[in-house]
């Protein structure tokens, strides 16, 4: 089994529109569900959300700028830890996860397992 | 990072419920100036509990955490103000961190209660228009978006962001006090605060409103509105338990009154197993509460009225006399050709629809009611007469923006 981190970028657009506090409260309930899917499978190890503010550190002088945190203003709202057997399996894990629902995106990453070069 | 925990679900509207307790809360705190301020940090707290909650699993006191950070995010930019007074801008009001403990205080029960009602006066204070009052009141006490007013009212956003704007310039240069007033001025404005939760669910009792969430959750928020006058010692009069009392009655028959396709089903067809028993019963409690004192108002008058509907196992056993008898008090307190209207129908139960078609015919006013002419149509079915009647069914099919109305309309002209 090998570790794979999904990392959810917002769409800035959809993240632009305030949502109601109902409306709010109705895209939790969806993180809920998909997330207590994956731990139903366990296949679920832990997540974490971001806030949608920061700072970014850049080159030799390390500069400080408020943004973007990457190229084209997108925000990364949150990262999850899952375990899959393969790359096309942790992908699989990612249907329901509500941010598509918004035209947002999942990167899929493989997490380096280091004792396998032990 | 930790597991999420199996959440147990949060309860229903309890986003939208917290958003108005917390934005009347910072508001009393911060000042009636900077109510915009306000709503930012609790749009902000409830973003930052919908990234963290997913994660983390729903606290075990989600109130208490909301509240939390939303004390934390004012005392910051409390701060940030006041680093900026150091700058030379005087202009911004003099807190310290010394209020902190206050805050602290604002957030119990008894107090929060008390921000909401004092937000609601300001809401509803008489220098708004009624629908200034119902937006401001949806908008800050009840946490609907400005999207979901502007579904509620059928109109567009734009014009409930208008409303909203200059409802609050108003309140700003008219000096509208953050209080529950006391003493004389507390009886008029209480009843101005009662007449616009009583207009806030007739809006949503309508039946011109074709998605029926939106017009539930009104519903719902005047009779949590309602509720939260009757926990106070100035406001729980007679005349707000009968307003709840009320309320509870008439929202008791939601779910008889549409079918699955929202066709509309009248009073005397309804499943009468369909009514809420369980608002019916609150509805019974609330109008003993109400009979104290020498006080007849309204309110009395017609949730006694509901009161009968609700107790009658058939429309056919329905006690009409009674709720004839409460009509003819109610037109006098209330005079208005809508109430004679109302009687009307009442009367035709109790004297046949001849008597009652003379004293609708003798109304004036109400021309443009599609009501006024849908009634008429009744009597004269009822009488049998069905050229009259079908000219008024029309009449009232043209006056009706309601689909659910033109086709339950439809219906009676084809039953003739």
């Amino acid at each position: 089994m090998e570790k794979f981190m999904l990392i959810f970028h917002d769409n800035a657009a959809a993240t632009a529109i305030q949502p109601s506090p109902e409306e709010m409260q109705a895209e939790m309930q969806k993180w809920n569900v998909w997330i207590a899917g994956l731990a139903a499978q366990g296949k679920f190890i832990g997540t974490e959300g971001l806030m949608p503010f920061g700072k970014v550190v850049r080159g030799q002088e390390s500069i400080v700028t408020d943004g973007p945190f990457t190229e084209g203003k997108e925000i990364i709202g949150g990262y999850a830890v899952v375990n899959a057997d393969t790359l096309d399996e942790a992908i699989g894990l990612t249907a329901g996860c509500p941010i598509l629902a918004d035209n947002g995106a999942v990167e899929v990453r493989p997490i380096i397992n280091f004792e396998q070069f032990a | 990072m930790c597991e999420p925990q199996n959440s147990s679900q949060l309860v229903e509207h309890f986003f939208r419920q917290e958003a108005g307790r917390m934005a009347s809360v910072l508001t009393c705190w911060l000042g009636f100036g900077r109510l915009g301020l306000a709503e930012d940090i609790v749009q902000d707290t409830l973003m930052q509990a919908l990234h963290a909650w997913p994660a983390q699993g729903i606290p075990d006191n989600p109130r208490a955490w909301l509240y939390r950070v939303a004390k934390n995010r004012a005392l910051d930019v409390l701060r940030r103000e006041k680093q900026l007074r150091h700058v030379g801008d005087d202009q911004l009001s003099e807190f310290t961190e010394t209020d902190a403990p206050d805050m602290e205080r604002l957030f119990f029960d008894d107090e929060l209660n008390d921000s909401q009602l004092r937000m609601l006066f300001a809401c509803c204070h008489p220098a708004l228009s009624a629908e200034a009052q119902q937006a401001m009141c949806l908008k800050i006490l009840c946490g609907l978006s400005v999207r979901e007013i502007a579904h509620a009212f059928l109109t567009a956003p734009d014009t409930i962001e208008k409303r909203l704007y200059r409802a609050k310039e108003r309140i700003r240069q008219n000096n509208i006090e953050l209080a529950v007033p006391a003493g004389v001025s507390l009886t008029s404005r209480l009843n101005s605060v009662l007449r616009s939760v009583y207009l806030l669910f007739n809006e949503g009792y309508a039946s011109h409103q074709p998605d029926e969430l939106i017009r539930y959750d009104l519903c719902a928020e005047a009779l949590r509105l309602a509720r939260l006058l009757t926990e106070h010692p100035r406001t729980s009069v007679p005349a707000t338990y009968a307003l709840l009392a009320l309320l509870c009655f008439q929202a008791a028959r939601f779910k008889a009154r549409h079918t699955s396709t929202d066709d509309i089903i009248l009073l005397a067809h309804q499943d009468r197993s369909l009514w809420d028993r369980d608002l019916i019963d609150r509805g019974q409690y609330y109008l003993n509460r109400a009979a104290t004192g020498n006080q007849l108002t309204d309110y009395h008058l017609e949730a006694a009225i509901a009161a009968c509907h609700s107790m009658a196992p058939t429309y056919e056993t329905t006690n009409w006399p009674q709720i004839l008898h409460y009509y003819d008090l109610l037109l006098v307190c209330k005079p208005s050709p809508v109430v004679a209207l109302n009687r009307a129908v009442a009367l035709a139960r109790v004297a046949g629809p001849l008597q009652a078609l003379a004293d609708v015919t003798n109304l004036t006013g109400l021309d443009h009611s599609q009501y006024y002419h849908a009634v008429l149509g009744d009597l004269y079915a009822e009488n049998q007469q069905p050229e009259p009647a079908r000219h008024h069914y029309r009449r009232a099919q043209q006056l009706t923006f309601s689909l659910a109305e033109k086709t339950l309309l439809e219906r009676k002209v084809a039953s003739l």
